[in-house]
């Protein structure tokens, strides 16, 4: 026992002897950098800068997004929110048994992500050892990030309190030197604008550079803002009580004309290509799948002006085609999560400008017989297959098997409970297949129980819906298309109607609308529409009927009735409170012309029940109790 | 020596089981309640709608304990005994809160020491008075007079007047089988409110429903209701 007790004790006493302790107390970590060496390289910096655009805040996103404080937003639900999509997972069905939103839903309140970008603007001009122009450069970046959180900020909270500094505590146990008031929601919306007026000349003009942000980004950026802080003047007086008398919440009626000048000035400043060459994406024959391609085509995109990028086998991809692409026979055996409904559908324009319904009967109510599944959607505007799968259609090469089943010459229908379920039809022997391999099925997840999947932004590419692999299509934040609207609809406020036709055609025309619109024909219905159609499932539908101040009016709480679908297209204020479906069926009545041909039937699924609400306190998120007790000068938003 | 292990188990169950005794507070026994009123008259609103806050200081950080109104604007909450302060959030309420004075604003001070019953009171906008419902085949009729309450700079128009009916007592905007709007502008005579709203198929079969009728105030979030009714048809 002794000797192997004395052994180890002899070898600790010779490497202790061997030792130079100094030296060995004196080593630099291996884990951690200090300020100099990260100060002192460019790298390393724009490796921090990298850290700060991760944590860029969207409207909407592909990933989780965590709210610090708060519990996680789900990535893919809040670009399909609103009704626009039903989410085909029972999970989430309780979304369409209730009757709105909480008054936290949409919260954001990262007061650590903006103490960190202002650390980064502190140090960065400290630092002595960048070349000017790098240093230049990175502080316009970290700026642009931190207006752009602002942006989102009082977007969703209202004005809140404007710290430019990083804020030390100095632990005297008096805190109060750290609490500040909030801001006015105007002060917010011209502090955005005035950064980007600051930052712009000190950032590169080059339309190749997607990721980081450029001349053309900031001014995005100061169009997207200044349009938002035009209309929040100018609609905010239809709901006076959403408002707080010390102008944190609600922007006076006078500013609306200097704002959406503003707006359409950084936006003509875009258009007119002086700070990179940016256009429309028009590089495939087919307008649908032209305009599918524009959010996963990363080779020279014209139209992309700042995004968030991802890159296979770097550990940044997401899974968005993995939780939304066609289920069956896709690489994963799993998907169909985001159906459009039929009421979005619905909204897309016929080739001749006008809106009307998808026609399943005729005047007299009889059923319409269709020989091809897709030839209902004929004539249509041809960013609804671009944005929604139809049935019918292709994806990855493969066709989408959604019908609903065989409906018989009396009326009764054939149909089955399980995916590509098999039952034999009256007159015949053998079983065959009653119902397509995606559905829809009611209440059955993963199916299209709408009748529809998303094609917007979900990846082509083969393995993109396998876990291991995922995808690496970017989010789009800023492209030239909402630039073009956004300058449109601030002519069309300034009453520069023929100005703002024709940016809107120029969009219009690439989705195959050739008839241009005359200058009398643009209205603010008009304006919604498009906005509502090009941009959907990007995030923008929420926050510009926030804006309009008139989600209130569609998410008024009553349920959608079969006549009230039909009724009213092509209106801003169309109620909007619950998805609707559109199912096809086979005819089979051997002996008549019309067997084999397809009907189609609008349903309301069984698992919506509720009917959306938005309410007043919905219009600007709640800031909680804790940030409340914490700084006593920030006073509550309206209706909390 | 097998046999023994067993024990061990059961005896650190019992322990637990026998602290928990100790180490947990009593619970909240008072019970505040009352309704909503307007001169001894009772509030009908939306279920689950209007909220009323109460605060209790002294204690640190500050949250509100929220006590949803119920239908008839009733509200109860469980409580320990103290000092509360009892408010109705900003802009919530088909109604304005009264002001006591400067320093107490619209807030309601309350000492709580065992059950006890407070009526908040309020001025609504509009009051709904002499709601008469009748049921007959396939519909249900409602006649009623409107009373503005609140004149002058702080009046509000009505925006909508709706008959709601449903299956069950909760009837509101979001729970209903049939409504029926009358915009602001086409009643004439607030004296002679009539409705008139259709019983669809109702399934399972009952032959009654449940009526209320409901005021949208222009720019006020939440609409004042008639109490609810059973209507037999």
């Amino acid at each position: 026992m002794k000797k192997i007790f004395y052994i180890p004790v002899f070898i600790m006493l010779l490497l202790s002897w061997g030792c130079n302790d100094d030296e060995f107390l004196n080593r630099p970590p291996t884990n951690i950098l200090t300020e100099e060496q990260v100060w002192g390289d460019e790298g390393q910096v724009l490796s921090l800068l990298g850290n700060l655009y991760n944590r860029y805040v969207d409207l909407g996103n592909f990933r989780d997004f965590e709210r610090p404080g708060l519990d996680n937003l789900t990535g893919w639900t809040r670009v399909a929110d609103f009704n626009e999509a039903f989410w085909s997972e029972s999970g989430r069905y309780k979304e369409f048994q209730n009757s709105g939103w909480d008054f936290n839903t949409w919260s954001i309140w990262d007061y650590g992500y903006i103490r960190e970008m202002n650390l980064f603007i502190q140090k960065c001009e400290a630092a002595e050892k960048l070349s000017p122009a790098v240093k230049e450069r990175y502080l316009a970046e970290a700026r642009f990030l931190r207006a752009s959180y602002y942006f989102e900020l009082v977007k969703r909270m209202g004005g809140v309190p404007l710290i430019l500094e990083p804020m030390t505590y100095d632990f005297s146990g008096d805190p109060t030197y750290l609490q500040h008031a909030r801001a006015k929601e105007s002060e917010i919306y011209d502090f955005v604008i005035k950064e980007a007026d600051e930052i712009k000349a000190k950032l590169p003009a080059n339309a190749a550079e997607k990721s980081r942000v450029t001349q053309a980004a900031v001014l995005a950026m100061q169009a997207r803002a200044a349009l938002y802080a035009g209309s929040l003047a100018k609609y905010g007086a239809n709901t006076p009580s959403v408002s707080l008398p010390g102008g944190e919440v609600g922007i006076p009626a006078t500013l609306a004309t200097g704002y959406y000048t503003k707006a359409l000035n950084a936006a003509k400043e875009i258009i007119s290509g002086s700070v990179g060459a940016y256009s429309l994406y028009n590089k495939k024959p087919d307008l649908s799948e032209n305009f599918a391609s524009i959010f996963y085509d990363k080779a020279n995109n014209p139209e992309v002006i700042f995004a968030d990028d991802y890159k296979l086998q770097s550990g940044k991809v997401h899974y968005f085609t993995g939780s939304n692409q066609p289920r069956y026979g896709a690489e994963e055996e799993e998907g169909g999560r985001i159906n459009p409904s039929l009421n979005f559908v619905e909204a897309f324009e016929k080739l001749d400008n006008t809106f009307a319904r998808i026609p399943t009967t005729n005047a007299a109510g009889a059923p319409l017989y269709y020989a091809s599944q897709t030839d209902i959607f004929e004539g249509r505007d041809a960013r609804l297959g671009g944005t929604v799968m139809l049935p019918g259609t292709t994806f990855k090469g493969r066709t989408v098997d959604i019908w609903a089943g065989f409906q018989l010459a009396n009326g009764s229908i054939v149909s089955g409970d399980d995916r590509g379920a098999q039952k034999t039809l009256p007159g015949k022997t053998v079983p065959e297949q009653v119902v397509g391999f995606d559905g829809p099925i009611d209440g059955f997840e993963f199916t299209a129980q709408t009748g529809f999947y998303l094609r917007k932004y979900l990846d082509p590419v083969v393995g993109s819906g396998q876990r291991g692999v995922n995808s690496e299509v970017w989010f789009i934040r800023y492209r030239y298309a909402e630039v073009l609207l956004n300058a449109a609809e601030a002519a069309f406020e300034l009453g520069q109607t023929a100005v703002a036709a024709g940016y809107m055609n120029q969009v219009r025309a690439r989705a195959g609308l050739a008839k241009p619109l005359i200058a009398g024909e643009i209205t603010f219905d008009r304006i919604a529409h498009e906005r509502r159609v090009e941009l959907a499932f990007e995030g923008h539908y929420h926050f510009d009927i926030q804006r309009w101040r008139i989600a209130h009016i569609i998410m008024d709480g009553n349920a959608i009735s079969a006549a009230d679908l039909s009724k009213d297209l092509g209106k801003a204020t169309k109620r909007n409170t619950q998805p609707w479906a559109l199912w096809s069926y086979k005819v089979y009545e051997p002996g008549s012309p019309n067997n084999g041909k397809w009907i189609y039937k609008p349903v309301k699924l069984s698992r919506v029940t509720g009917a959306d609400r938005f309410q007043l306190g919905n219009y600007y998120s709640l800031i909680t109790d804790e940030v409340i007790n914490n700084n006593p000068k920030i006073i509550r938003n309206p209706n909390h | 020596m097998k046999i023994r292990f067993h024990f061990i188990p059961f005896l650190a169950m019992l322990v637990l089981l026998a602290s928990c005794g100790k180490d947990n507070f009593t619970e909240p026994k008072s019970t505040l309640s009352g309704q909503i009123v307007y001169q001894g008259e009772p509030i009908g609103v939306e279920y689950n709608q209007v909220r009323l806050q109460l605060w209790q200081p002294g204690f640190g950080k500050l949250a509100a304990i929220d006590a949803q109104v119920d239908q008839d604007g009733s509200y109860s909450a469980l409580l320990f005994n103290g000092k509360y302060k009892m408010v109705v959030p900003k802009g919530r309420g088909p109604f304005k809160t009264l002001e006591k004075d400067a320093a107490a604003k619209d807030t309601l001070f309350v000492t709580l020491e065992g059950n006890q019953e407070l009526d908040f009171e309020v001025m609504p906008y509009y009051m709904i008075r002499t709601p008469q419902f009748a049921g007959a085949e396939n519909k249900v009729t409602a006649t009623l007079k409107l009373e503005k309450i609140i004149t002058g700079t702080d009046a509000k128009a009505i925006e909508r007047v709706s008959l709601f009916i449903n299956k069950t007592e909760f009837v509101s905007r979001a729970t209903n089988v049939g409504v029926t709007d009358i915009a602001g502008a086409d009643i004439k005579n607030l004296n002679a409110v009539a409705i008139e709203t259709e019983i669809p198929a109702l399934v399972p079969t009952q032959k009654y429903v449940f009526a209320r009728v409901g005021v949208k105030i222009k720019d006020v979030e939440d609409m004042i209701f008639s109490p609810v009714q059973k209507v037999e048809f």
